[in-house]
């Protein structure tokens, strides 16, 4: 990226350095990687792909810090193991053991970690990944809120699967797998106790069948995929421009948002391309097999409502330009921090 | 989706466009005040629907962006008086003052909050009755109401941990200030929806009587705004500039008279410092001495502030003016962006540059 020289602003850590944005562009580009690289990481990719004799693991670790713990649609638990198994399954890597580290603050409701737990064991299941190592860490009150959790997890890549963020092509389909909006919603509905007419329920949910089921419609077919969480569709497409040294045109009339989450966003001045998602996939897919993706994925439950939203394009600036339903056009670009809410 | 669909239907909008592309014989140049038209007109690509003869200058209604940055250096100040949480409209908490921002502070350790609304800001001050909670207030004659009112909430529930910093700005001195200036212009208004709606849109009669520049206050749904150019059209074809109200659904003469008379209750007019159009005389409002329990300037003892220039580069001020566009801006996009702004009209999503930058910069080589 032209911008991955540049050391972050500033001599402190901003929470718009943790938003999924430019400002985290800058901290990772900027001070992280330029520490620690390696071809592997340079790949910048949600999981990192391992040759080890011949087998190609698919690796990869996230952490959980959501607030609240609970929210309409799911928690922490089933959150920490679905975002895991997704990074996996982003790369076409089928998952199969994660572990699991707890950092809990003194005074956490033993009852609600307990429940936290079945949600985990749940989630697990249903997705057929094992939890095999562990850790668990105690902090004093108030150096940590309530609970966060880390998972790493491990998976297998098929032998002719190659899907990389810098994988896009010019001419490449551009998959939307449902709804946008419904997990960055629901939160801050919940968070800042506004109340919708409709319920807003995050969509946390395990990709990996999803993939599955659209690897197996066309092999070699997928080139790029991305899960739009914390930054929403707008970042998951820019990063995926950006490394795959394209551009990009999106139809704004093809682009699915639940009315709940629309009329959420209209009334707080959010854009529901920047909010997260936690059970969509976002895939670049060779033209001529694109509807035959589609197919396999309207097909499959967490897939009824994909759309093809646009094309992949050549473009020296990288940029991400949506056609507005109403007839104009304009660019998706990537946020500097958190999503604001307007003022009047 | 009810009462949205409606107002951005794109057959209606290619009818609107042809009209207007009918009228639109000479160049035409239309201010529109407020900066969420600017927002709209950007976010919708309403600039490049209609014809180029027809050319948007964006005027100094973003609330964030005409905040000069004493104005900041003060909040800072503020969130740092012994046992105080300062709370603040969320894109305050980006902008630059002359050395630091809220955000830089806040992850050094002030207590810095962001709020949706002043009410909220009552509701902390309430729960934290140890605590002091300074509200710092910015906008125009919307939020004013609002924060009148937790002012008047606050000292009837006896909250005198509670106080506001205010900067709020009015509208019909800005234009004026603008209208005066002799490099400026410009054929006709787009007036903002939101503030006429407490206003009422019989604040804008001055501009056709003594300036003969035509009025139209719009909504904030695209249709709005193509309705709105077509409006203005019609008065400049038939040389009889006048105002108009687009914004019918919303709007009416009067205005909402209950907020009116919550704002005259708690503020008074005062002379104000813009960014980029400097002091205008009257075009602010301070908290009035009957309420100084709820003044945070009267209740703390603050340095004032060094007088703080824009960095040189930075071209807000002419922006603001509607003499230049960001393209013109030498540092826009480059030592200035939304992660690191030089000046606040790339901060608020109501900034004429964050508009260019976020969602324009395809059409930088064309402008």
């Amino acid at each position: 990226m032209d911008h991955s020289v540049h050391r972050p602003s500033g001599t402190e850590v901003l929470l718009a350095h943790g938003s999924g944005g430019r400002s985290m562009h800058q901290l990772v580009d900027g001070l992280i990687i330029p520490h620690l690289n390696n071809p592997l990481l340079a790949r910048m990719d949600d999981q990192a792909v391992l040759d080890i004799s011949g087998v190609r693991l698919g690796f990869t670790t996230d952490s959980f810090v959501v607030d609240p713990l609970f929210f309409p649609g799911g928690d922490i638990g089933a959150l920490a193991v679905n975002g895991t198994v997704n990074d996996l399954a982003m790369g076409g890597a089928r998952p199969l053991y994660l572990s699991l580290a707890l950092i809990l603050e003194e005074g956490f409701a033993l009852a609600e970690l307990e429940r936290i737990l079945l949600s985990i064991r749940g989630a697990a299941e249903a997705c057929g990944v094992q939890i095999v190592t562990g850790d668990t860490k105690v902090v004093h009150r108030g150096s940590a809120d309530k609970l966060f959790i880390n998972t790493a997890g491990v998976g297998v890549i098929a032998g002719e699967t190659r899907i990389t963020c810098s994988g896009a092509a010019v001419g490449d389909r551009i998959l939307l797998s449902g709804t946008l909006g419904d997990h960055g919603m629901a939160i801050m509905s919940r968070r800042e106790g506004f109340q919708f007419e409709a319920p807003i329920e995050s969509d946390t949910a395990p990709l990996w069948s999803l993939v599955e089921a659209m690897l197996a419609a066309a092999p070699g077919a997928i080139h790029a995929m991305r899960d739009p969480t914390r930054g929403g569709l707008a970042s998951a497409v820019n990063e995926i421009a950006q490394h795959s040294a394209v551009g990009m045109r999106l139809q704004e009339q093809a682009i699915p948002v639940r009315e709940p989450v629309r009329g959420a966003c209209e009334m707080l001045g959010l854009d529901p391309l920047y909010v997260a998602n936690e059970g969509k996939l976002i895939a670049l897919v060779h033209p001529a097999h694109a509807e035959r993706v589609l197919a396999a994925a309207q097909s499959h439950p967490l897939g009824r409502d994909a759309r093809l939203i646009g094309t992949v394009v050549e473009d020296a600036e990288h940029l991400v330009v949506l056609d507005t339903a109403f007839g104009g056009s304009r660019i998706v670009d990537l946020l500097a921090g958190d999503p604001l809410p307007r003022i009047c | 989706m009810k009462y949205m669909d409606e107002f951005r239907d794109p057959v209606l909008a290619r009818r609107l466009v042809g009209e207007i592309r009918e009228l639109a014989r000479k160049p035409v140049r239309i201010m529109e005040i407020c900066g969420g038209h600017t927002a709209v007109i950007f976010k919708y690509g309403i600039h490049k629907m209609v014809p180029p003869q027809i050319e948007f200058i964006h005027g100094p209604g973003c609330p964030v962006c005409v905040s000069p940055r004493e104005k900041v250096d003060l909040a800072i100040q503020l969130a740092w008086q012994d046992n105080v949480i300062l709370t603040t409209f969320a894109d305050m908490i980006r902008v630059p003052g002359s050395r630091s921002s809220l955000q830089h502070e806040q992850a050094r350790g002030a207590d810095v909050r962001m709020v949706y609304s002043s009410l909220d800001a009552l509701e902390i001050a309430r729960a934290n009755p140890q605590r002091h909670v300074v509200f710092f207030a910015i906008g125009f004659e919307t939020t004013a109401p609002t924060n009148a009112m937790a002012v008047l909430l606050a000292r009837e529930r006896g909250l005198t941990n509670f106080s506001i910093f205010s900067n709020h700005v009015t509208v019909p001195p800005a234009v004026r200030a603008i209208l005066d200036a002799p490099e400026v212009r410009l054929d006709a208004f787009i007036a903002p929806g939101h503030v006429s709606l407490v206003t009422g849109n019989r604040i804008y009669r001055f501009i056709p009587r003594e300036y003969g520049k035509a009025v139209v206050t719009s909504g904030f749904e695209p249709l709005d705004l193509l309705q709105s150019t077509l409006m203005i059209l019609r008065q400049l074809r038939d040389g009889r500039p006048t105002v108009e109200n687009q914004y019918r659904r919303a709007v009416t003469e009067q205005g909402n008279l209950r907020a009116q008379a919550a704002v005259r209750t708690v503020f008074e007019p005062c002379d104000m410092s813009w960014r980029g159009l400097g002091i205008i005389p009257g075009s602010g409002l301070k908290v009035r001495a009957a309420f100084a329990e709820h003044d945070a300037e009267r209740r703390f003892t603050l340095e004032p502030p060094a007088a703080s220039k824009d960095p040189k580069a930075c071209e807000c001020g002419d922006i603001l003016r509607g003499l230049k566009s960001p393209w013109d801006c030498r540092v826009f996009g480059t030592a200035c962006t939304p992660e690191k702004p030089l000046g606040a009209c790339m901060v608020s999503s109501e900034g004429a540059c964050a508009a260019y930058y976020h969602y324009g910069r395809q059409w930088a080589a064309t402008g």
